[in-house]
């Protein structure tokens, strides 16, 4: 049932990529359990203007878990204490009266903070850009039932194809490394035959891009997979490795 | 060279030589094993392994493959502090799901270098080194003696197979799922098979050190 | 206002000659192209990334043109077409049902209730299926069957299974294939990707559209663009309402600047309100969040048939799952026995309207229906019922706390599952900018593809029809139709943006900033925007009389009053602000709803999203008025925004297709 809490927001503030920034504490009261966490983030906002100070500066457009845009570190945690589910699907009965929330933007060196909580997470379109896709030109395709595909292989790749490229992954990880998401888009055409025939260059690409644009090294913690809100499988850094071992050896 | 220039590439340098430092680890083990059954037998192996070519030729891939291992887990460790950006998390939370070990890999890994360091001035610096020397050397049970009988050895040595067991327990699936060899089964299977190898091994260098300790300290 | 004015010019909707099916091919056939040679000099600005903007992007780059795509989000995958759950149609027929292009053809006018250009929507079934293939080929895992070959259901409106569909993700897998081709396109240096960009203004040369002012969001500085021609592809007005199932980002403001420039809006009335959205919580809520219609295959609806069980239910005395199967009204069921809980979305939302108004709603509000899945359970397992629908059912109880698939109650030996609760929300917008067949709007060089534009689904839309036609105007049609404006462009050098008439249209849009930063009011944006989209609900929403919208005209000018006298803008302009971002949309958010309000009003009937009540049968559906209404009003814009728009008609004309009372009862 609704009832209403009360408890202490930590909220990181930094005025823009190169200020220094600070933790400031807020006092929020009587926000009923029914408010999702970025309406509890709203409401903090609205208090701010009335003070006549500047809101919090966050990512987050659908709010329904599918864009991928939200991305709050909360309580030490990417998108919060709930599993399989985005920041803006938590919800405040999560939470206990008294509570201090601490408030946090993704930390890697990949995604800078461009002001408070909100990053740039550009280093994803780019690992995309590098081969994450099929080369063909538009009108080019065969009928879509030409090729049957297994539904295990279907289902499977749609299972890594979930992925939303919020960057929680690379937030959970101590290293910083982007691999679950890379290996996500990688298995998803590896996968399917339409994905195969330059499957060997992707993997290269997509690789070399990610390494260059400053992510870590994986270390297989599998904090990635276990903060995913959308649970990825470490089973697909596992594909990528042997992707990319393939391509190597056959080089 | 994609071995050190791609970070699945220096990942995979990581399991190799781990998993050869696994097998080493593995045979050591065992063969001080021996020395529970026969002291005689024990020192034909020390024997069997002073100065012949073969054992120096051993000895000299498994210091390389320790070397390759340790330097290449400074490097990544080095990268991956880089890559975490220089603001830290004020909370942290380990998710469920991921093991203590797996986030503390280096630090593990210091410390059974560490003990491993006082291990080759109390064996190795007086066994094999000296005999290349051509000085003379004795037998594997007096080195042993000479270690053992000393109390304050057990625990130390019992510390670093703790270390090793976490070190292990982790590495050995880590490896295989960095060479491509695990799925969503075989994921669990590898973990499972992970802790199965460390604590075999654990057990039998923690057996060997009580026994060696009752043997010649009490 | 001058209702029913005579038009000041004649439309040109360009629509080919020949019979419908052969209408795109004769286009195609005799339309102007532009050689690779030439492709390689010209330069196409695209604003937007959602399955139109990127698709369209993408293949303007295929093709060799030189294309700049802004987004205001931080990256192309982010557009909201990616939170569309259900499916996409196609006319493969795969499941031999007895699908074709020209049943799809006719499922969408008849759901559009008769207000469609029958050309476009024509050509957009015939294209439905090369989406499909184009899909697929890029590696979009849709469902399969176990021999391998593609999967199909059911949607609302449509008695054949041709919805393809990637579980309940389909939108999301549908964008990232068309995302990877941008990728592509921006890797081979083709397409210039802007994130993070927001359109403020379009730039008229010599009566045509050649360029933009976009502000760069994270800087706040304002930054020209030129190009040979402009697409818009922002998407729909939904947020106008403040509570909808759409992004909180969504907005108008890139129509709204081409609408100020002359370009006609088209039908601004026609708003789609989706059956099956989560219920409105508290006053603080941000938005709504959208059940799949698939829910409906196996989902039904209901409310009580006693309105002593509706009030107990309201004071949260009873359960849902405490009410037996003989006293529930499956209301859909008894009235559309054909259709049952398919009927399409307006009509299952002004079914849900009519019970709630009646006092048989559900929750503490007494505005919501239950959704109930205990028959499907019973008949088919839990098991594939959460296969089916797993996804829905963990978003549902993350959100309210309760889990459909869970056993409530038994009553006679009949298990009951606690049941969804559910109510209509504004959802999509069928109204846009007005294009001609060819997807130009009223300004030359000037195009509008996807939910912007209003040209395909009539006055009502069909489930898993958005997907279609933004794919269809972005990979098949745009691409070609664009060709024939450019192709007597290709003398045209490439622009500068030191012109007059740039300057010009930055120092505007510099200015309105400036206004908007000295209010130095009260109120937060937030604030005003609710009031707003209170007035839209209240008055301009499921149902409209002649009262409430001039009751609505009328708050909307007090309510501009306030925004222009009373918003408080925190920060400066500098840098990143938020606030200004949000305060921009507002104030077209606040001319947009007006312009709804005064379509709404001339229209003197009903027709799929718009429902007048002066306008109904004895029975309470909706009543079209085909003697003097069969048109597309586009609305001029008269200089600024306090003066009402005038109406242009665009007649139709239908050939193919019988016009004829919708009916979806037998």
């Amino acid at each position: 049932m609704e009832t209403n809490i009360s408890f202490k927001l930590k909220v990181w503030r930094q005025a823009n990529a190169h200020a220094k920034g600070r933790f400031e504490t807020y006092e929020m009261r009587d926000i009923p359990t029914d408010t999702s966490f970025l309406e509890m983030m709203d409401i903090l906002n609205e208090q701010l203007i009335e003070k006549g100070e500047e809101p919090v500066t966050f990512d987050h457009d659908c709010r329904e878990g599918i864009c991928g845009m939200c991305s709050l570190y909360v309580n030490g945690h990417p998108h919060g204490p709930a599993t399989g589910a985005t920041t803006c699907q938590l919800y405040m009965r999560r939470f206990k009266d008294g509570d201090t929330i601490t408030v946090e933007p993704w930390r890697s060196a990949a995604f800078p903070v461009i002001k408070d909580l909100m990053v740039n997470r550009n280093a994803f379109d780019q690992i995309q850009q590098a081969g994450g896709y099929v080369s063909f030109q538009t009108g080019g395709a065969q009928d879509a039932n030409a090729i049957p595909i297994s539904k295990e292989a279907a289902d499977e790749a749609m299972d890594s194809a979930t992925c939303i490229g919020c960057g929680a992954c690379v937030a959970a990880c101590k290293n910083g490394s982007a691999m679950l998401f890379l290996s996500a888009k990688v298995s998803q055409f590896a996968l399917l035959p339409q994905g195969r025939a330059e499957a060997k260059r992707r993997v290269k690409a997509m690789l070399a891009k990610m390494d260059e644009l400053g992510f870590g090294n994986c270390t297989n913690t599998g904090a990635c997979a276990a903060e995913c809100p959308k649970n990825i499988k470490l089973s697909n850094i596992a594909r990528l490795n042997r992707e990319f071992l393939c391509a190597k050896c056959s080089d | 060279m994609w071995l050190t220039n791609s970070s699945v590439g220096r990942k995979v340098v990581m399991s190799v030589t781990g998993l050869f430092l696994v097998l080493f680890v593995t045979f050591h083990a065992l063969m001080n094993a021996v020395a529970l059954i026969s002291f005689e037998a024990y020192d034909a192996i020390c024997e069997f392994l002073g100065a012949n070519w073969y054992a120096v030729l051993g000895t000299l891939i498994l210091a390389g493959g320790f070397a390759i291992h340790i330097i290449f887990a400074f490097i990544l460790t080095f990268q991956n502090r880089k890559a975490r950006g220089n603001n830290r998390y004020a909370v942290n939370a380990r998710p469920k799901n991921v093991e203590w070990a797996s986030q503390n890999m280096l630090v593990l890994g210091i410390i059974v270098l560490g003990v491993m360091v006082l291990h080759l001035t109390q064996f190795w610096a007086k066994m094999q080194l000296p005999e290349l020397m051509g000085e003379h050397v004795m037998n594997g049970t007096f080195y042993l003696r000479a270690t053992f009988s000393q109390l304050w050895v057990l625990p130390v040595y019992l510390i670093w197979f703790a270390a090793l067991w976490f070190h292990i327990s982790h590495g050995f699936w880590s490896a295989f799922q960095t060479l491509g060899t695990a799925n969503d089964k075989w994921i669990t299977r590898w973990q499972c098979i992970s802790k199965w190898w460390a604590s075999i091994v654990f057990i039998l260098f923690a057996v060997e050190a009580c026994y060696f300790t009752w043997f010649f300290a009490l | 206002m001058e209702e029913n004015k005579m038009n000041a010019q004649p439309i040109d909707s360009k629509i080919p000659e020949g019979p419908i099916a052969e209408k795109w091919t004769n286009y195609k056939a005799h339309q102007k192209l532009v050689n690779p040679a030439n492709k390689r000099k010209l330069d196409i600005i695209v604003v937007g990334t959602g399955l139109a903007g990127a698709s369209a992007a993408a293949t303007l780059g295929e093709m060799g043109f030189n294309v700049l795509n802004f987004c205001i989000q931080d990256s192309p995958r982010r557009a909201h077409s990616i939170a569309a759950q259900g499916g996409i149609n196609a006319a493969k027929n795969y499941q031999n049902d007895g699908d074709s292009v020209y049943r799809l053809f006719y499922d969408t006018v008849k759901g559009g209730d008769y207000r469609a250009r029958e050309a476009n929507v024509y050509r957009l079934a015939e294209v439905s299926n090369n989406i499909i293939d184009q899909c697929v080929a890029q590696g979009v895992p849709f469902a399969r069957e176990y021999g391998g070959l593609l999967a199909n259901r059911s949607f609302g409106g449509a008695q054949v299974s041709r919805t393809f569909y990637a579980k309940g993700q389909t939108g999301q897998q549908l964008l990232l294939g068309a995302y990877s081709s941008l990728n592509r396109m921006i890797h081979a240096g083709k397409v210039k990707s802007y994130n993070r960009y927001e359109m403020h203004d379009v730039v008229i040369i010599d009566g045509r559209a050649r360029g933009i002012i976009a502000k760069n969001l994270v800087t706040g500085k304002l930054e020209r663009f030129a190009a040979h021609a402009v697409v818009i592809a922002t998407g729909g007005y939904g947020n106008t309402y403040f509570l909808s199932t759409n992004a909180m980002g969504c907005n108008c403001s890139a129509a709204m600047a081409c609408y100020r420039h002359g370009a006609y809006f088209a039908n601004p009335a026609y708003v789609q309100i989706h059956p099956t959205c989560i219920p409105v919580h508290g006053d603080k809520q941000s938005k709504l969040t959208l059940m799949s219609e698939s829910l409906r295959n196996d989902g039904r609806i209901w409310v009580p048939k006693n309105i002593e069980d509706a009030k107990k239910l309201q004071a949260g005395q009873i359960k849902g799952s405490d009410i037996p199967e003989e006293e529930r009204d499956y209301y859909l069921e008894r009235r559309y026995p054909a259709f049952g809980n398919l009927v399409p979305r307006d009509v299952a939302s002004r079914a849900a309207k009519e019970r709630c108004d009646k006092g048989y709603g559900v929750n503490n509000t007494g505005k919501a229906v239950f959704l109930d899945f205990s028959e499907a359970i019973n008949r088919l397992g839990i098991d594939v019922i959460r296969q089916r629908y797993g996804n829905l059912f963990d978003m549902y109880e993350e959100i309210t706390d309760v889990n459909p698939g869970e056993l409530a109650n038994e009553i006679n030996g009949v298990k009951y599952y606690n049941p969804m609760m559910i109510y209509p929300a504004i959802h999509y917008t069928m109204g846009g900018i007005w294009v001609d067949y060819e997807l130009q709007t009223s300004i030359k060089g000037l195009f509008a593809i996807g939910e912007c534009n209003f040209s395909d689904h009539g006055a009502n839309r069909l489930g898993a029809s958005a997907l279609m036609q933004g794919l269809a105007d972005g990979y098949f049609v745009l691409p070609y139709t664009i060709q024939n404006y450019l192709s007597d462009q290709i003398t045209v050098p490439h622009f500068s943006t030191d012109s007059k008439e740039f300057d010009e249209a930055e120092k505007r849009v510099q200015k309105n900033l400036d206004d908007l930063m000295s209010i130095k009011g009260k109120r937060s944006v937030d604030s005003i925007h609710k009031e707003l989209g209170n007035v839209m609900w209240e008055y301009v929403g499921m149902a409209r009389t002649k009262e409430s919208l001039e009751t609505a005209l009328k708050k909307l000018k007090e309510l501009r009053k306030e925004f222009e006298t009373n918003l408080f803008i925190p920060g400066t302009q500098e840098g990143m602000n938020i606030e200004l971002d949000k305060a921009f949309r507002l104030r077209d958010f606040i001319t947009m709803g007006e312009l709804i309000a005064y379509d709404a009003l001339n229209r003197h009937e009903s027709c799929g999203g718009h429902f007048r009540e002066e306008h109904q049968t004895e029975e309470g559906e909706a009543k079209r008025d085909d003697e003097n209404f069969f048109y597309v009003a586009c609305w001029k814009y008269n200089g600024n925004d306090e003066t009402a728009p005038t109406l242009i008609k665009e007649p139709l004309h239908y050939e193919a297709i019988k016009v004829q009372t919708r009916n979806y009862k037998s």
